[in-house]
C-alpha cells in the first residue's frame, strides 16, 4: 500500500480554536507539532461564532469576576458541569483574550481603550469581548496567523479516520487527502482531539458539514468514553426562511443589543416562560426589562436572555400552540427598538446575511426565528486541568471534550472554553511527549487495515448512495431525538439508528479517490451514527428534563439525576454502551459562591 | 414556485475537462451551492466541490458563475431568470484540482511569507490600550473570509501566471496595509510591499473592490494608502528628508 | 509550513498572456460573463476622447479665451498680453506663438493622469488592462506600475499640491468675475456662475483626492492623538468616497467654462449679466 509517513511528538487533529490554540501551546512547550484539518486553514466551524468571548476582564463592570463568571456557568449548565472546569474556565479565560491581543487580534474598545465587552444570555454582566458579530472569524484569524507565523506543520483537507494505539496508549495516526484520496499516517505520542461537535447528524442545525462526529467517534474506538452525551443544544434562534438557509444561526447579540422576541399575535412571550430557578435575576415587566440594558444595578435582565435552552423551549411551545410566524418560527424584532445606524454598526454580519439570504431588512422589519441544533455539550471525557482522555496520550478540548458546560452552554463560553482548554491540553501533550522516550514503530498490518476499511466503499457495486442515507439519519434525529423527547420515539430512533448501520455497511461510491465527495461522506457516515447513537442511548437513560434535555415523560429536573454522569463507551459488540458515574464533588469554598447573593 | 432550470458546470481535473449539461431542480429561496449540492445528491455524487458554512462566513464556496468570481452560497437563483442558463466553473486563477475545486496554496505560501505582527510591549497593567477609531481601519481588513475572489479575479496573476513569484495578490496587500496601520505593531513592511509583494503591480483598477464579498474597500482603503505611504518611504524627498532630520517621526 | 496533498502533475508553467496556464480549467472562452462588460469601457473611451480632442483645439487654437471680467480655465492665470484689462498682473512675456495654455495645462493634465481613479479608467478602458473584470487582457506580458514610465504614477502628491495653486488662482478668477465689463465691483452674470461652479468642483475633486487623504491624516497610526488631523482625514474620505463624481464633474465643469468664455469671446452669446 502506497502511505506518506510522518513523525511528530504531537498530532493535532482539528484546525479550530481549540485546534489551532493546543498547537501553538504545544509548539512553544517545544514539541514537534503537527495539524491536521478536513478543510482549508482558516474556514474551521469556530469563523460561525459571532457573539464574543466570555471572559470577567471587568473592564466595564468592576463588579465582575472569575467568581461571577463561575458561578453564572455552573447555572447555566445546571449544576452538572464538572466544577473544577468551570473554575479554570472562568480563571484563566481573561488572560486567554489578551494575548490574542498580542497576536494581533483588534476588539472592539471601551471609551477608555480597553477591550469592550457585551451583554449576552446567561451572564450576570457584560462579558464578551467582540469584534461587531464577527468574532469567531477574528479568534481563528488571529490563531491562524500565529500559527503561521511561529511555522508549525497543517495538513489541510486532510481527513483522519482512525487513532493508532497499542497497549501503552496512543502512537499515531492514520487518514487520507481530500484532495488526492492518497493515505498519510502521522507517528505520534500524543493526539488532541479539536475536531468540534456532531450537529450533521440533524437536519436543522447551523453547523457545517465538518460536524460529523469524528472527535468522539475516534475517540470512542480508541478506547475512551464520552461524557454527557444527551445534552445537545437548540439555539433559540435559527433562521427559518427560505428553506435553504435554515437553521443558519442567528447571533445571541441581537438580543444582548436590545431585540426581542414576539409570537404571531404581537405578544412578547417570555416573560410567560421564566423558570423558577431564574426568578429572582429577571425581570418582571416589559418596563424594567427595557431600562436594564441602561441601568444594570437596578434593573433584572430581560426573559430573552435566560440560558438558551430556556429560550429555545419558549419558542417550541409558542409555535407548537398554534402562535407562530407563517414559517413556523417568532419574530425576532430589533428595528422598532435600535435605529438602524446602531444595527448596522453593532450587527453588520446579521444585516448582510438577512439582506443577502432572506431579501429581509432587520433595521426595518422582524426576522423570523427558531431553534437549530448548534452545539453538543457531551464529549470525550478528560481529566480537567489536563483534557486528557482515558486512553494515555488521548487529549480532547474544546466541543469534542465533555463536562464542561454541563447540561447547557452560556453563549460565549464556548470560544474561551477552546482558548483556555486547547492551551492546556497543548501543554499536557507535549509534556507527556517528552516523556515518551523510544518511539513505537506504527505496525503494518494495523496501516493496512485502516487502509482497506476505507476503500470498501469502492468495492461495492449497486450498493446505497450516501447521500440517502445521511438524509434519512439527519430527519431520524430530527424528529425522534430533538428538542423535546420521549421514551417510545427514542425507542424507534435506535431502532432505526440499527437499520442504518446495516444500509451504511453496504455503501458504494461512484468516481475514483480523487477529491470525491460522495466517498468522503461515506467514510463520515459511521461517526455520525455511532455519535447519534450515543446521544440516544443516554438520553432515553436520563429520565429527568434538564438544560438541553427536555423529555415529555419526565418534565421536571430530578435531584438524584442532578448528582449522576452517564458515560457511554464502547461495548465488545461495537455498539454504546451506558454507565452512571457519580458527578465530582465540588470543594466547599467554591460551593460558597452559590451562597452569595448576587450583588 | 419549483422550477427547472438549465446548468452548465465545468467537470473534469488538471488534464482537461469541459462544460457539462444539467437540468435540476430549483426551489423558492435557494442559492447556487443549494442546486449544487441537489446535483451531488442525484446527478453526479463525486461532482467536487468546496463548502463549509453556507452562510457568507468562511469563504470556500468561491467559483465564477456565468463568468463572475462569487461565492455560491451568498448568489440566490432569483438573480437569474428561469429560462437562463447558469454557468459554473472553477476559480480560473488557480490550477484546478477537480471540477469546481482549485488549488489554491498559492495563498498560503504568500500567506507564510508575510513579516509577522510585532506588537509593542503592553502598559504597566497588562492591558493594550487603544481607542475604537485606530482599530477601525484595521478592522476593516480583518473581516477578510479569504474566499481568494479577489486573487482569482486579480488580472496582475489571471492573466499572467508568471506574476505569481513577484506579486502576493490583493488579498495580501490588505494584509500588510491592515499590519502597517495596526496601532500595536512596530515593524516597517514598506519596502517589503513594494519590493517582495509586487505592490507596484497593481493598477488600481479595482476588480477586487467589486467581487468581495465582505464589501471591503480594498483598493480604496487598503491598497492606495499602502501605496501613498511606499511613496513616503521611497518616492517622495520631503517626507524622506522630513523622516532623516526628525521632524516626521512615525507615530 | 502549510500544506495540501502533494501532486504528481506536471509544473506550472507561464502562460502566455490572456491564455490559461496548464493545470488551470481547461476554459477556452476569454470570458463566460454574459452581460454587456464592454459598454462602460467604450463609454470611458469616448468622453476622455472628446475631451481630449476638445482640449487640443481650444489649447493650440490661443485665441477667444478672454471676455472681460471672465478668463478661460485653460488659460489662467493669464501670462500673455493677450488678456486686455487688468484681470491679471502679466506674469511672464514668452513668445506669443505658443499658447500660454501649453504651460498651464502640464499641471492639471498631470494631476488627472496620476489620479487613482483617472488610472482605473484609463489603464481599463484604453489599455484594456483588464478591459472588465475577469475578461481577459491582450497583453503577453504585464509589470504594472513597477518600472519606467509607469513608476511616475508615485508623483501624483506633487501634482496634486500644484493643482492646489491652480484652485486658488481659479478661485480668485470667480471672484474678479463679480466685476462687469469696465471693472466696477458687485456685479454679476451667468459667467460668474459658471466659473463659481467650476472652481467649486474642482476643489471637491483635489481635496477627495487619495493623496491628500494620506496627507491629512491616513499616514497616521494613531488617530486618537491626532484628533484634529483625524477631522480632516474623516472629511476628506466622506469626499473620497466620491472621488470618481468630481473627476468626472469637474473634467466637464473645465471644458463648460471654457466653452462658455469661447462663446461670449467670439460674440456668439452675450453674457446674461444678473445685475
Amino acid at each position: 500500500m502506497e502511505l506518506e509517513k510522518h513523525e511528530y511528538d504531537v498530532v493535532v487533529v482539528g484546525a479550530g480554536g481549540a485546534g489551532l490554540r493546543a498547537a501553538i501551546e504545544a509548539h512553544d512547550s517545544g514539541a514537534r507539532t503537527a495539524v491536521v484539518c478536513k478543510s482549508l486553514l482558516g474556514k474551521a466551524h469556530t469563523v460561525m461564532a459571532e457573539g464574543g468571548i466570555a471572559a470577567a476582564m471587568a473592564n466595564l463592570y468592576p463588579e465582575d469576576n472569575w467568581r461571577v463568571h463561575f458561578r453564572d456557568t455552573m447555572r447555566g449548565g445546571k449544576m452538572l458541569n464538572h466544577w473544577r472546569m468551570a473554575q479554570l474556565h472562568a480563571q484563566e479565560a481573561p488572560d486567554r483574550v489578551r494575548e490574542l491581543e498580542d497576536w494581533g487580534a483588534l476588539f472592539d474598545r471601551t471609551p477608555d481603550g480597553l477591550i469592550s465587552q457585551r451583554d449576552f444570555g446567561g451572564h450576570r454582566y457584560a462579558r464578551l469581548a467582540h469584534v461587531g458579530d464577527r468574532t469567531g472569524l477574528e479568534l481563528i484569524r488571529t490563531l491562524q496567523q500565529r500559527t503561521v507565523a511561529l511555522g508549525i506543520d497543517v495538513y489541510m483537507e486532510c481527513t483522519v479516520t482512525r487513532l493508532l494505539t497499542d497497549e501503552d496508549g496512543i502512537i499515531g495516526a492514520f487518514g487520507y487527502w481530500r484532495e488526492s484520496g492518497r493515505f498519510v499516517a502521522w507517528q505520534a505520542p500524543s493526539v488532541v482531539l479539536a475536531t468540534g461537535g456532531i450537529g450533521k447528524s440533524y437536519k436543522v442545525t447551523s453547523n457545517s458539514w465538518e460536524y460529523t462526529g469524528d472527535g468522539h467517534s475516534l475517540a470512542l474506538q480508541a478506547g475512551a468514553t464520552l461524557v454527557n452525551m444527551e445534552f445537545v443544544q437548540f439555539h433559540p434562534t435559527g433562521m427559518v426562511w427560505p428553506p435553504s438557509v435554515r437553521g443558519i444561526l442567528v447571533t445571541e447579540s441581537v438580543r444582548g443589543d436590545g431585540g426581542i422576541l414576539k409570537n404571531s399575535a404581537g405578544n412578547r412571550f417570555m416573560f410567560d416562560y421564566i423558570p423558577d430557578f431564574f426568578r429572582k435575576e429577571t425581570a418582571e415587566t416589559e418596563a424594567e426589562a427595557d431600562r436594564w440594558y441602561d441601568d444594570k444595578k437596578n434593573n433584572r435582565r430581560p426573559p430573552e436572555l435566560l440560558p438558551r435552552d430556556e429560550v429555545a423551549r419558549a419558542i417550541n411551545s409558542e409555535v407548537k400552540a398554534g402562535r407562530g410566524t407563517p414559517h413556523g418560527g417568532v419574530y425576532l424584532d430589533i428595528a422598532s427598538r435600535r435605529s438602524p445606524e446602531y444595527i448596522r454598526k453593532r450587527l453588520p454580519s446579521m444585516y448582510h446575511q438577512f439582506r443577502e439570504l432572506a431579501e429581509v431588512d432587520i433595521t426595518a422589519e422582524p426576522m423570523e426565528v427558531g431553534p437549530t441544533c448548534h452545539y453538543v455539550m457531551g464529549g470525550v471525557e478528560v481529566d480537567p486541568d489536563t483534557e486528557a482522555a482515558r486512553v494515555p496520550g488521548l487529549y480532547a478540548a474544546g466541543e469534542v471534550a465533555g463536562g464542561m458546560h454541563g447540561s447547557n452552554r452560556l453563549g460565549g463560553n464556548s470560544l474561551s472554553d477552546l482558548l483556555v482548554f486547547g492551551r492546556r491540553a497543548g501543554q499536557a501533550a507535549a509534556e507527556h511527549a517528552h516523556g515518551c522516550a523510544g518511539r513505537i514503530e506504527l505496525p503494518d498490518d494495523a496501516l493496512a487495515e485502516a487502509g482497506r476499511a476505507a476503500l470498501a466503499p469502492f468495492e461495492r457495486e449497486g450498493g446505497e448512495n450516501p447521500y440517502t442515507v445521511q438524509h434519512d439519519l439527519q430527519q431520524t434525529m430530527h424528529d425522534l431525538v430533538g428538542i423535546i423527547r420521549t421514551a417510545p420515539e427514542m425507542e424507534l430512533a435506535l431502532e432505526r439508528i440499527a437499520a442504518l448501520k446495516e444500509r451504511v455497511a453496504n455503501l458504494s461510491v461512484e468516481g475514483h479517490r480523487q477529491y470525491n465527495p460522495g466517498w468522503h461522506l461515506a467514510l463520515d457516515l459511521p461517526h455520525m451514527l455511532i455519535v447519534s447513537e450515543c446521544i440516544a442511548r443516554a438520553a432515553l437513560e436520563r429520565e429527568e428534563s434538564r438544560g438541553g434535555h427536555t423529555r415529555d415523560d419526565f418534565p421536571g429536573p430530578d435531584p438524584g439525576w442532578g448528582k449522576t454522569n452517564l458515560i457511554c463507551s464502547s461495548a465488545s459488540d461495537g455498539g454504546v454502551a451506558i454507565g452512571h458515574q457519580p458527578l465530582p464533588q465540588m470543594p466547599a469554598e467554591l460551593a460558597e459562591i452559590f451562597e452569595e447573593t448576587p450583588s | 414556485m419549483t422550477y427547472d432550470a438549465a446548468f452548465r458546470v465545468w467537470r473534469g481535473d488538471a488534464e482537461g475537462g469541459d462544460l457539462r449539461d444539467f437540468t435540476v431542480a430549483v426551489n423558492e429561496g435557494e442559492v447556487v451551492l443549494d442546486v449544487i449540492h441537489r446535483l451531488q445528491a442525484t446527478q453526479a455524487g463525486d461532482l467536487a466541490v468546496r463548502w463549509n458554512c453556507k452562510a457568507g462566513k468562511c469563504g470556500s464556496c468561491s467559483a465564477e458563475i456565468n463568468g463572475r468570481p462569487r461565492l455560491m452560497c451568498m448568489t440566490r437563483m432569483s438573480t437569474f431568470g428561469e429560462d437562463e442558463t447558469v454557468t459554473v466553473t472553477p476559480l480560473r486563477a488557480f490550477p484546478v484540482i477537480r471540477d469546481l475545486v482549485t488549488d489554491v496554496s498559492f495563498n498560503y505560501e504568500k500567506a507564510a511569507q508575510i513579516p509577522a505582527f510585532t506588537p509593542r510591549s503592553r502598559e504597566k497593567d497588562g492591558n493594550h490600550r487603544m481607542q475604537q477609531i485606530d482599530v477601525e481601519r484595521s478592522q476593516e481588513f480583518r473581516k477578510c473570509i479569504e474566499c481568494f475572489l479577489c486573487q482569482d479575479t486579480c488580472h496582475v496573476i489571471r492573466d499572467h501566471e508568471e506574476n505569481k513569484a513577484s506579486f502576493a495578490g490583493p488579498r495580501f496587500l490588505i494584509r500588510l496595509a491592515e499590519l502597517d496601520m495596526h496601532p500595536l505593531d512596530v515593524v516597517d513592511r514598506r519596502d517589503a510591499a513594494q519590493e517582495e509583494f509586487g505592490l507596484g503591480f497593481c493598477n488600481v483598477t479595482k476588480c477586487c473592490s467589486e467581487v468581495c464579498p465582505e464589501g471591503i474597500h480594498l483598493t480604496d482603503n487598503g491598497i492606495i494608502p499602502l501605496k501613498e505611504r511606499v511613496v513616503d518611504r521611497k518616492f517622495d524627498p520631503l517626507t524622506w528628508l522630513g523622516a532623516k532630520i526628525g521632524r516626521r517621526p512615525r507615530d | 509550513m502549510t500544506a495540501t496533498a502533494s501532486r504528481g502533475t506536471g509544473p506550472v508553467t507561464p502562460g502566455p498572456g490572456g491564455g490559461p496556464a496548464p493545470r488551470r480549467a481547461a476554459i477556452a472562452a476569454r470570458t463566460l460573463r454574459k452581460d454587456r462588460w464592454w459598454l462602460q469601457p467604450l463609454l470611458t473611451v469616448l468622453a476622455l476622447l472628446l475631451f481630449i480632442v476638445y482640449s487640443t483645439f481650444r489649447a493650440f487654437q490661443n485665441a477667444h479665451y478672454f471676455a472681460e471680467p471672465y478668463i478661460s480655465p485653460f488659460f489662467s492665470p493669464c501670462l500673455t498680453t493677450a488678456c486686455e484689462g487688468d484681470t491679471f498682473p502679466k506674469l511672464f512675456t514668452g513668445p506669443d506663438w505658443i499658447s500660454p495654455a501649453l504651460y498651464i495645462l502640464i499641471f492639471p493634465l498631470g494631476f488627472r493622469l496620476t489620479c487613482y481613479y483617472y488610472r482605473k479608467a484609463y489603464y481599463r478602458s484604453f489599455w484594456l488592462s483588464p478591459p472588465a473584470c475577469a475578461v481577459a487582457e491582450p497583453h503577453g506580458r504585464y509589470t504594472g506600475e513597477t518600472r519606467f514610465p509607469l513608476i511616475f504614477q508615485n508623483v501624483h502628491r506633487y501634482f496634486f499640491y500644484a493643482g492646489l495653486v491652480f484652485n486658488a488662482i481659479l478661485t480668485y478668477d470667480a471672484v474678479l468675475a463679480f466685476r462687469d465689463e469696465g471693472g466696477a465691483w458687485g456685479h454679476m452674470g451667468l459667467g460668474t456662475l459658471v466659473l463659481l461652479a467650476n472652481a467649486a468642483l474642482l476643489w471637491l475633486y483635489s481635496l477627495s483626492c487619495h493623496s491628500c487623504r494620506h496627507i491629512v491624516g491616513g499616514r497616521l497610526n494613531n488617530f486618537s492623538r491626532h484628533p484634529l488631523r483625524y477631522r480632516f482625514w474623516t472629511v476628506v474620505s466622506r469626499l473620497n468616497a466620491n472621488h470618481m463624481k468630481f473627476a468626472w464633474a469637474s473634467l466637464f465643469s473645465v471644458a463648460f467654462a471654457d466653452f462658455y468664455v469661447f462663446m461670449v469671446a467670439t460674440d456668439t452669446i452675450s453674457d446674461l449679466r444678473f445685475f
